[in-house]
């Protein structure tokens, strides 16, 4: 009890200090940058009316998150549905991994902002482009780490299953699936960090509205607080994100 | 009559030859132990044996016909009792019985799971998934999954190997109990590190020598009636015999012709 309030009272002295840091900077280096207080000044209205809609592009900060997170949850189903299955096929084939892990690894790297013109070309609308590129850039870790999860069966659970002579079905489903679950939900965890990476990206690059396409528009229209808005914002999400997979993660984990 | 047997079964891992001209036949029904020290290769035959693996050289026949992949209608119980962590033990069982019994329904396959979990005393741990049992009761679950499939031949590869000296004791009476209650004749090919448990179990015995390249000696046979308990071969003058010419083997690594019975 004692310990979490000094982790909470340190978190906060670290935010404090960083506020201050903040100042100083758009005090005395950086003009431009919007102090703190003005940054929250311009804000009010976004953060205290969420989910007031006064234009296609001016929207409650509620309102431009939830575009977005609804955006990221279509890219990272899309990345689980492609990304699962692949990984389940290149863990258990050595020929299907020894076929598809060097073009994996080389796709693997390939930055979000190469993959949207590519997807602007193939579907030449900004929606099926940015998922098409969130899928693509976030699905990796996914497929890698249930790819490790199925190689790490031990040998002995495969000997069960050729003892009970279980069919490929009841095999799959009672001793493949659990015994890769924890991997996987460690690969979904990082994916959906990914998928939300990517989504600025995609967003600022399509202008749809969203966090990323307002942050965006503000550049543009010299409204620098709004910048800031958004950056706390993409973190805050982020964090929660992150925090509700690790979640799932360790639920699965104490099975 | 020979139901299972393996002929000049020879196997390497590399460089280093595990096994090496290897002869072993078991009638229907005949419980037969192999004894070995650790790292001797008893693994491997049983692994052999039951199809789980090839050999390099030799073949093995079940009523004649030679093995592909894990022999039909078999069992196997394994050291580290191999059970699946994320299911009750009543799941673990019935895994292995729903494949037995394809044409059965649901409910039987439930009864029969229950049925043999109560025979080994776990009645009342049914529900509990194998984190939830000590080893002994893990080690139970894994020989009610072998048996409630109603095999007509058991492999044990050092079915109690992972237990105290007690548990193990009293796991050796129940498997004696469960093979002679079976309905048909069982065949079993069991793999230990313990004379006395071999002696306790079997019909008869061969030691396998010191690796590498480890071959069986000629079997001994367990003349002793049944039931049999553990206090009996600790006095009974033919046991007592039967553990010093099995000892005198794993030891010395040879045998003194005179002392052995073959069998034909």
């Amino acid at each position: 009890m004692k310990k979490t309030l000094v982790s909470i009272l340190l978190s906060l002295v670290g935010i404090v200090l960083v506020l201050g840091l903040w100042s100083a900077i758009s005090a005395k280096i950086a003009p431009d940058l919007p102090s703190p207080s003005k940054t929250w000044e311009d804000s009010a209205l976004y953060v205290t009316k969420p989910w007031e809609k006064r234009g296609e592009m001016d929207q409650g900060i509620g309102l431009m998150t939830a575009y977005s997170l609804l955006r990221v949850a279509k890219g990272f189903a899309l990345a689980l549905l492609i990304g699962t299955p692949l990984g389940f096929l290149l863990g258990s084939s050595p020929l299907f991994f020894r076929m598809f892990d060097p073009t994996i690894q080389i796709l693997r790297p390939i930055s979000p902002l190469a993959w949207l013109p590519l997807g602007l070309i193939l579907f030449r609308q900004s929606e099926p482009a940015a998922l098409f590129t969130i899928a693509l850039c976030s699905m990796w870790p996914t497929v890698v780490n249930t790819m490790q999860g199925v190689r790490a069966i031990p040998q002995d659970y495969h000997n069960v299953a050729k003892v009970l002579r279980l069919s490929p079905w009841r095999k799959f489903t009672k001793i493949m699936l659990p015994a890769t679950l924890p991997f996987m939900f460690s690969g979904y965890r990082l994916s959906l960090g990914i998928a939300w990476l990517v989504i600025v990206a995609a967003e600022m690059l399509t202008g749809t509205p969203g966090v990323g396409g307002f942050l965006w528009q503000e550049y543009n229209s010299l409204i620098y607080s709004h910048i800031l808005l958004c950056i706390l914002t993409i973190g805050i999400v982020g964090f929660f994100l992150d925090r509700l997979m690790g979640f799932a993660e360790a639920r699965l984990r104490a099975v | 009559m020979s139901f299972l047997s393996l002929t000049n079964i020879a196997k390497s891992f590399g460089p280093r030859s595990i096994l090496h001209n290897i002869n072993l036949s078991l009638a229907e029904g005949e419980f037969v132990s192999i004894v070995g020290a650790s790292a001797s290769g008893k693994t491997t035959l049983v692994k052999i044996a039951s199809g789980l693996i090839q050999p390099d050289s030799g073949t093995v026949t079940v009523g004649g016909q030679s093995v592909a992949g894990f022999v039909a209608e078999a069992g196997m119980v394994f050291q580290n009792y191999s059970l699946l962590p994320w299911l009750s033990a009543l799941e673990n069982v019935r895994l292995a019985v729903e494949p037995a019994f394809p044409q059965w329904t649901k409910a039987q396959h439930t009864a029969q799971a229950i049925k043999y979990l109560e025979m080994v005393g776990l009645g009342k741990a049914v529900r509990k998934t194998p984190a939830q049992l000590s080893g002994g009761m893990r080690q139970r679950v894994a020989i009610a999954r072998a048996f409630a499939a109603e095999p007509r031949i058991l492999f044990l590869d050092e079915p109690f190997g992972a237990l105290d000296a007690l548990t193990r004791a009293t796991l050796q009476q129940e498997l004696a109990t469960l093979c002679g209650a079976a309905g048909r004749p069982v065949t079993t090919l069991m793999i230990t590190n313990s004379v006395e448990e071999a002696i306790l179990l079997s019909d008869r015995i061969h030691a396998l020598g010191r690796g590498p390249g480890a071959t069986l000696s000629p079997g001994f046979t367990v003349e002793l009636s049944r039931p049999r308990s553990a206090g009996l071969l600790m006095h009974d003058t033919e046991a007592v015999s039967l553990r010093h010419r099995l000892a005198e083997f794993l030891t010395s690594g040879a045998i003194a012709p005179a002392l052995v019975k073959e069998v034909a």
